[in-house]
């Protein structure tokens, strides 16, 4: 299983830098956003939370959909399978969810206090919204895995992933925001939000797996 | 060890490819399926090895004992593609694998001391020839230990020399006690092979 996710970290790194073309991604919804609202230094400030989140959302389903395309394309998926009374299949699905997230979705969370200057948040907010994400986006991970496994067999599931997976992490994004705004509104509380948003990747921790295993089980034809 | 088949019945996307095969192999007897093309014999492969569910019939390994408990679990499967990353090394991808199957039986550079591609262990598997690219995958049935293998189109792309090597591998397999399952419109250069022909359903 470490050589599995030792193998799918390696990938992510060196093929075609999936990390990178994530992270500039991200970059672009950011840059963009100020342009669009106006240089109004305070509506930045109040919004940037919910641009941060929302710009990590979409980074981080870019590369979902070749999570287990690429594998069946090359006749890995077969032997994986194959092996699912070694490795049970949903803790095969867990570790690749796992070396994706590392691979692709943890430079976006590294990068996402870098943005937050760029939308003129302050420190702590800054700091929220990071933490926030690092607990929160392996919850999009675990979900968009079940959807990429759907769409396995499809050749042009990309975009379909995506819109699978999106109603599904709206929760995600709702308490994710929630527990940013939370940390610099003093009314408003952050723990609460906060404990919902890990109970949320928990969840989909398993349920996502599960779901995703059962999916690639019967679409191996 | 006994594998053994009885009226399976293969289907794809609902529609009966084949019914009413049956074999049963002992260890060290091999099996060639032949046919032609779209009679289903990879269909049945991928039967054998789980990977498609049998609509009918009964598929079952005895004396798999606690180590191979299930058919899946005491095979190995050469599928038409190699199931290799091509921006890794070749090293890398059979350590993978190695790792990946389990009870490792020779190392990876023994492996490919076998297949007879020891100096290129360090290359990226994308640049490799089609050949090369096949004896990796050969490589990657030495790696670890499965008694049963099944083979489809295992001498795809390579060149006479390496269809008798590879044929010698399956001798050794076989005489160790192996099961060959092997669909293939070429001789593989197999003594007192059972053959099964395939016609396609009518």
């Amino acid at each position: 299983m470490l050589a599995l996710y030792i193998r799918d970290v390696r990938l992510g790194i060196r093929a075609g830098g999936g990390a990178l073309v994530g992270v500039l991604f991200f970059l672009a919804v950011i840059a963009t956003i100020p342009f669009g609202v106006g240089p109004d230094l305070n509506l930045l400030a109040r919004i940037g939370p919910a641009i941060l989140w929302i710009g990590a959302l979409l980074a981080s389903l870019l590369g979902l959909d070749r999570l287990f395309q690429a594998e069946r394309e090359d006749g890995s998926l077969d032997l994986i399978v194959l092996n699912h009374d070694r490795h049970m299949l949903a803790a095969t699905v867990f570790v690749k969810c796992l070396a994706h997230w590392t691979a692709s979705v943890l430079p976006l969370v590294v990068a996402a206090p870098l943005f937050g200057l760029f939308m003129n948040m302050e420190p702590i907010g800054i700091g929220a919204a990071a933490l926030t994400l690092l607990v929160g986006t392996p919850a999009i991970t675990f979900i968009g895995a079940a959807g990429a496994a759907v769409a396995v067999a499809l050749p042009r599931g990309g975009l379909l992933v995506s819109v699978l997976v999106l109603p599904l992490v709206i929760p995600v994004l709702i308490f994710g925001v929630s527990a940013s705004y939370g940390a610099v509104n003093s009314p408003n509380p952050f723990l609460q939000p906060f404990l919902i948003l890990c109970a949320l990747s928990l969840f989909l921790a398993v349920i996502g797996p599960v779901a995703a295993a059962l999916a690639l089980r019967h679409g191996t034809d | 060890m006994r594998l053994s088949a009885e009226n399976i019945e293969g289907r794809r996307g609902g529609e009966t490819i084949f019914s009413g095969i049956g074999f049963t192999l002992g260890a060290g007897e091999a099996l060639v399926v032949t046919g032609p093309n779209g009679a289903g014999k990879s269909t049945l492969l991928r039967v054998v090895g789980g990977l498609l569910p049998h609509a009918a019939g009964r598929l079952s390994l005895e004396g798999g004992g606690e180590e191979f408990p299930s058919v899946e679990s005491a095979c190995h499967y050469l599928g038409p593609d190699n199931a290799m990353k091509t921006a890794l090394t070749v090293s890398e991808n059979l350590g993978f694998w190695q790792s990946f199957f389990g009870r490792p039986q020779v190392s990876v550079m023994e492996a490919l001391e076998t297949v007879g591609l020891e100096t290129i262990g360090h290359l990226p598997f994308g640049y490799l020839s089609t050949g090369q690219r096949r004896r990796v995958s050969i490589a990657k049935l030495l790696v670890s230990h499965r008694p049963v293998w099944l083979l489809d189109e295992p001498t795809s792309g390579l060149d006479k020399r390496s269809e008798a090597h590879f044929s010698e591998l399956m001798r050794t397999h076989l005489e160790e006690g192996g099961i060959i399952v092997a669909a293939t419109h070429l001789p593989l250069g197999l003594e007192s092979v059972q053959e099964l022909r395939m016609e396609g359903h009518q």
